[in-house]
């Protein structure tokens, strides 16, 4: 089963879980999973329009996936998908 | 709802303001939430936004992000906040601030004048992402 890391300010989203596991097979899919077990985090890492929101990075082991396929990147049982966020402002 | 930082700590955060101006200085607040929030460590990072931009934002990168929460639970402590400065500007969150933040962060903006550090206050998202409330330093 995959799973997927929680950042510290979303944990209270996810009942304080640090490691969600999730089945989808590909990173959309376990995002949809998360999102359809834990709704109050949804608003936070989506936008309205369903995208993620801009300073939303998700990294399957070390490489993000926006250097492998995005959002249709395959996940395989044993993988860790990481949800960390770009901290930023002005 | 109320921060608690030792003075020593934002001396620091102040200095480390000075030395980033006239760009914007960030870093994490190391701290707790058991009894209330309170800030124990601070951990300085680098402003990761291209030269000309870093005069009116900053950028943490997610490799300093992840680097910094897994050192803050080895330490028995939680990332709980952000700090950065706000160069010859108020000390009050902009809607750039607010579109960025991530819920449950204390957000720490120090301005600064002239190379100067005159202020801190803190602000936390609200829940509905609409608005910053101020969460008081004490």
């Amino acid at each position: 089963m995959t799973t997927i890391r929680i950042p510290t300010p979303l944990r209270a989203y996810t009942s304080g879980q640090i490691e969600v596991p999730v089945n989808g097979p590909t990173v959309s899919d376990a995002i949809m999973e998360l999102t359809a077990r834990h709704p109050a985090i949804k608003p936070h890492i989506l936008q309205d329009d369903g995208q993620l929101r801009p300073f939303v990075n998700l990294f399957k082991g070390e490489e993000n996936i926006n250097n492998l396929q995005g959002l249709l990147t395959p996940l395989a049982e044993a993988d860790k998908l990481l949800l960390i966020p770009s901290i930023a402002g002005g | 709802m109320s921060i608690s930082i030792p003075q020593e700590l934002l001396s620091k955060i102040h200095a480390h303001s000075e030395l980033a101006f006239p760009d914007e200085g960030a870093g994490f607040l190391f701290g707790t939430d058991n009894p209330a929030r309170s800030v124990s460590a601070i951990y300085e990072l680098p402003n990761a936004r291209e030269d000309s931009a870093r005069y009116n934002r900053y950028l943490i990168t997610p490799q300093d992000y992840l680097k910094c929460e897994l050192e803050a639970e080895r330490l028995g402590l939680e990332v709980v906040g952000v700090f950065h400065s706000h160069p010859n500007s108020p000390n009050l969150a902009s809607e750039y601030d607010r579109d960025w933040a991530q819920p449950f962060f204390s957000y720490i903006i120090t301005s600064v004048y002239a190379a100067k550090a005159v202020e801190s206050r803190c602000w936390r998202l609200s829940e509905d992402r609409t608005r910053f409330i101020e969460e008081p330093i004490v």
